[in-house]
């Protein structure tokens, strides 16, 4: 899956344009994470189309990214997330940044994963039937 | 000095640049051939001028007019680019420049029993070495402390009991200011002189300096092509800053035409007495004002006024000249970014302050914040390589840097409101 990424300067007010100008385009945003430093950050987030919208936004001045990113389902339970992560490290994938969500539907635990070597990250996912 | 006594000057600078090949083209293109050809003051005037692209196209020992082997010393200023710009002197250029120094030193009331903290960078900038010389030559006490270290400065200037204190004015401010934190009074030094320059400052940063050290502080002018420190200084009076008799000053309008005495332009030099780099018409970039005339202090010749701007958009941070176009370069060194950048220079406490705001381009981003950061370091790093100051750089969002008429606007110097 693609994930979207814009770049917001650490200043007042660019996190609320920058959603701002998703709400125009009528984006919903289902998952999102934001890293910051002092002086800027990265808004990342998993929507609809985003090739489409990261070309608006492009129009728009921004700068945008599509970085492809796992999204995994794990079990909402004590320990869900790591017995998965713990069978992912052992074949050796390591992770960028991860973050998390539940999906409305079915209250499912979701986390997104942006990994260093993809090629590996599918030979486990493989190995694992995990989607 | 009588009219012919500065001919005779300027012929012999004209013969001595006359040895390097440039020059000689140069000249030949006005059809002066020999330093004969300069009959008038007039003549004179009509010779092309010399300026730092001159020195750039000669990088690094085309202008020298003697050969390596006279050559004893070099220095360097930064040039509008990567490379920086190189000057030469023989040994009886360095003594010249030492008595000059020394010279300015007397009129300062400063003596052999004085002991001297030179607080400029030692190197290749003329700062340190140039105050350095001239102090031994005055038999003077020097202590070749070079700059930084505060806390260092201070101890030293208390234990060995400086009389004298050499540096840039907002460097002497800062000691001030730290002479408070550290616990040591003024009355505790033995400080009475204080010789600031390198950077430009006003009236008013004197008052604050002579009142928190309790000291004079005289302003010293000079730039690496024409000599170092001491082409001009301030005497006790402190009515401008008397030029130095081996230098011929003239101030030129932007047309290149020369101005009456107490009109402002742009200051020219040439050197009367230089061996290893003697210097023609150079055009300095300094705007200021020059009359001739007596002081009481006894000095008899030519008084330029304080530099009150520059004609190019050089900028002076911490006693270093800085040029934008050498930021740029540094910025464009590192691929993917494109030129749109702002630099801004603040002034914390006494301490100018250089940041540097550089767009985010598509290329050039990355959503790892690692990646992000890696990026920021390469900038900063290739920047201070070429600058040889500390900078922060900040990376920013596209379009957020103002654009006039299409154009960025590249310097932001908020130290002009702050300053005193």
């Amino acid at each position: 899956m693609l994930q979207l990424s814009i770049f917001l300067e650490n200043a007042k007010g660019r996190l609320a344009h920058a959603l701002n100008l998703l709400a125009e385009l009528g984006v919903n945003i289902r998952a999102l994470s934001l890293a910051d430093t002092k002086d800027y950050g990265v808004l990342r987030i998993i929507i609809e189309n985003p090739e489409e919208i990261a070309e608006k936004l492009r129009e728009q001045n921004c700068v945008v990214k599509l970085t492809p990113v796992w999204v995994l389902r794990v079990p909402d339970r004590p320990g869900g997330l790591a017995g998965v992560l713990n069978k992912l490290v052992r074949e050796g994938v390591i992770v960028e940044y991860m973050y998390a969500y539940v999906e409305k539907e079915n209250e499912q635990a979701q986390v997104v994963l942006r990994v260093r070597d993809a090629e590996i990250m599918q030979a486990a996912m493989d190995k694992f039937k995990l989607h | 000095m009588s009219h012919e006594e500065l001919l005779n000057g300027l012929r012999r600078t004209i013969r001595q640049v006359l040895k390097a090949p440039y020059y000689k083209k140069k000249l030949a293109e006005v059809g002066v051939y020999y330093p004969e050809d300069i009959k008038t003051l007039e003549d004179f005037r009509k010779l092309p001028l010399t300026e730092k692209e001159d020195l750039r196209q000669n990088y690094p020992f085309g202008l020298l007019a003697e050969p390596m082997k006279k050559i004893v010393r070099v220095h360097a200023s930064s040039g509008t680019t990567g490379k920086p710009t190189v000057v030469g002197y023989t040994r009886e250029d360095i003594q010249l420049w030492a008595q000059i120094v020394a010279n300015g030193l007397r009129r300062v009331g400063v003596t052999s029993s004085d002991v001297i903290q030179v607080a400029y960078g030692y190197g290749l900038f003329t700062g340190g070495m140039g105050l350095h010389y001239g102090c031994e030559e005055l038999g003077a006490l020097a202590i070749p402390v070079s700059g930084g270290n505060t806390q260092r400065q201070l101890m030293i200037m208390r234990d060995f009991g400086s009389t004298v204190l050499c540096c840039t004015p907002s460097y002497a401010l800062y000691l001030a200011e730290s002479l408070e934190e550290t616990g040591i009074t003024k009355e505790e030094l033995k400080l009475r002189v204080g010789v600031f320059g390198a950077e430009p400052w006003t009236n008013k940063m004197r008052a604050e300096i002579e009142a928190r050290l309790g000291i004079r502080a005289i302003d010293i002018y000079g730039l690496s092509e024409i000599m170092g420190p001491g082409v001009a200084m301030e005497c006790l009076k402190c009515n401008g800053l008397h030029i130095d008799k081996h230098f011929y000053p003239e101030v030129l309008d932007k047309d290149g035409k020369s101005l009456p005495e107490g009109e402002p332009g742009e200051l020219v030099f040439t050197s009367l007495d230089k061996m290893g780099f003697p210097v023609l018409r150079y055009r300095t970039k300094d705007l200021t004002s020059i009359s001739y005339g007596s002081c009481e202090c006894g000095h008899i010749g030519w008084t330029m006024q304080r530099v009150f701007a520059r004609v190019d958009d050089m900028l002076i941070i911490r006693g270093v000249n800085v040029f934008p176009s050498q930021i740029e370069e540094s910025i464009l060194s590192v691929g993917g970014i494109e030129p749109h950048y702002l630099i801004i220079v603040d002034r914390d406490g006494n301490l100018d302050t250089l940041e540097v705001l550089v767009e985010v381009s598509a290329a050039s981003f990355t959503d790892e914040i690692r990646e992000l950061e890696r990026l920021q370091d390469k900038l900063q790093e290739k920047i201070e390589d070429i600058l040889g100051l500390s900078v922060r750089v900040r990376l920013v969002e596209p379009k957020s840097i103002p654009r006039s008429e299409g154009k960025a606007k590249r310097v932001e110097d908020r130290r002009k409101e702050k300053m005193l």
